[in-house]
């Protein structure tokens, strides 16, 4: 039996996407059966992300609706046999999506996979009404902005409604140079406004843009400082305890990361 | 006519105060009451004389309030200043309960999240910017404050607001607002805020102060003590 992750953040640009498809190419890189659902009704995403736009045939409305099954509307990953999507509709808009329906369809995934990571829409309206409905977990994804703080505050009090484990806390997009400057919002004061557990973070990474742009996950590349952070990510979704013990350490880490690039360059 | 029974007449400082007792009828009280105003003779270029009535253990609606200031007012050199009583209705008793009691909390307010109580706030956890909480009465939080605090909504205006560290966006105090000052200045441990009588407005110190500004910060005891 799988366990269904909602990927969320209130606003919108953090993120959520490329976090949700480096999260499952990395699961995936560790052997993991992985169904990526886009829930961002006629602003699909997911898909370009991944490389996987030209062969979506049926989306999620067309299951919803009956139009065909799911088998049909998945699309297996060129990269991966154990890795597929479950794209979204480009035409219709969010209330062709009801949140029993997406119950439903991740109730009858989940016994085939052993993660389905739900990529939520931005807003906090029916789009994420639909993305929490059957999820068991959440993973909350921010970046050292106060506004995206803020609304990632405001998301982890809906979440904390909802039947399911508390959240947990993804800092995207931070640049060492501006927080050591105290430019930027760092990763302690967030975790201590946000009180939730911090699953990992993730530098800012031209890599991660170049490689979105070719339809292709960083987390796929096996070494630049954006990939080994997802794929850490993944391995504490797995519950093995890749090295976190303080957030300090955590930076010394990834300027030791930097360090070994610098060389390897 | 019987002599006075059951009204007592006292001089102060501050006026005339009229013991009731509280044995015989409403009925018989009043028609006393009357009967010894009237009989008095007040002179008629003495100043205002302010009347505390003490009702011993009886209780008395709002009615016969009226009637008995009425009876007193008749006679217009008589200000009726304060009627007390040892005695109050269960439901009010209830009422005065539930404002001063202290409710506790014990969560994060988040960006959004709107925690109202009735009576005093304790909370234990923190409020995010964008989250409120409100209170009728004072507000104490062991926790970071960083969103808006709302005391005494109701219009106690001696209502405080303390926290483990304030940060708020906004403190507010029944009608008055003040708010963080521009630059971010990062909050204070250990303060509170309350009106200044003299000022008007909202006044920020250590939450060691309060002993001397507050001095009855526990409003119950107050309440019963005073009426």
């Amino acid at each position: 039996m799988g366990e269904a992750i909602v990927i969320t953040s209130g606003k919108g640009g953090v993120g959520k996407t490329t976090t949700t498809a480096n999260l499952g190419t990395s699961l995936a890189l560790l052997d993991k059966k992985v169904c990526l659902i886009d829930t961002d009704i006629g602003l699909r995403n997911l898909d370009v992300v991944m490389g996987l736009e030209n062969r979506i045939i049926y989306d999620i409305v067309d299951v919803v609706e009956n139009r065909c099954k799911i088998s049909q509307a998945l699309i297996k990953d060129k990269r991966f046999d154990c890795l597929y999507l479950l794209p979204a509709a480009q035409t219709s808009d969010k209330s062709a999506l009801t949140p029993e329906g997406m119950y439903r369809i991740i109730e009858e995934l989940k016994p085939d996979y052993d993660y389905i990571l739900i990529d939520c829409p931005a807003g906090i309206e029916q789009g994420y009404r639909n993305a929490v409905a059957g999820a068991d977990k959440s993973i909350v994804v921010t970046t050292p902005e106060k506004s995206s703080v803020r609304d990632a505050d405001r998301i982890i009090g809906l979440l904390e409604q909802e039947d399911m484990e508390p959240p947990h806390l993804i800092v995207n997009r931070i640049r060492n140079h501006m927080v050591q400057n105290g430019d930027m919002l760092d990763v302690d004061e967030i975790v201590q406004v946000l009180s939730i557990d911090l699953l990992g973070i993730v530098a800012d990474d031209d890599d991660v843009i170049k490689a979105s742009n070719h339809g292709e996950p960083v987390a796929f590349q096996p070494n630049t400082k954006a990939s080994i952070a997802y794929r850490n990510i993944s391995r504490r979704i797995l519950g093995e305890s890749v090295p976190l013990v303080s957030l300090d350490e955590k930076i010394t880490f990834m300027d030791k990361v930097k360090k070994v690039f610098g060389l390897k360059k | 006519m019987a002599s006075n029974k059951w009204v007592t007449i006292k001089g102060t400082r501050d006026g005339l105060t009229l013991f009731m007792n509280d044995e015989c009828s409403w009925n018989e009280l009043l028609v006393e009451v009357e009967e010894i105003l009237s009989t008095k003779h007040l002179a008629t270029d003495e100043p205002l004389i302010t009347v505390r009535i003490e009702l011993g253990n009886r209780y008395i609606t709002n009615e016969q309030e009226q009637i008995l200031r009425e009876v007193i007012r008749k006679h217009n050199k008589l200000v009726v200043d304060k009627i007390t009583s040892n005695v109050i209705l269960k439901e009010e008793a209830l009422r005065w309960k539930e404002e001063t009691d202290v409710n506790l909390h014990n969560k994060v307010v988040r960006s959004g999240q709107v925690l109202e109580v009735n009576g005093d706030l304790l909370l234990i956890g923190d409020v995010n910017p964008g989250g409120k909480i409100v209170a009728t009465g004072n507000i104490f939080v062991l926790g970071n404050l960083r969103g808006i605090a709302h005391a005494g909504v109701k219009g106690k205006t001696d209502a405080v607001i303390a926290a483990a560290h304030m940060a708020p966006s906004q403190l507010r105090i029944a009608e008055v607002i003040s708010r963080s000052p521009d630059a971010d200045a990062g909050g204070a441990p250990m303060e509170c805020g309350f009106i200044d009588e003299k000022a008007g407005q909202i006044v920020m110190d250590r939450i060691s102060t309060l002993a001397r500004s507050r001095r009855d910060l526990n409003a119950f005891e107050r309440r019963v003590k005073n009426g």
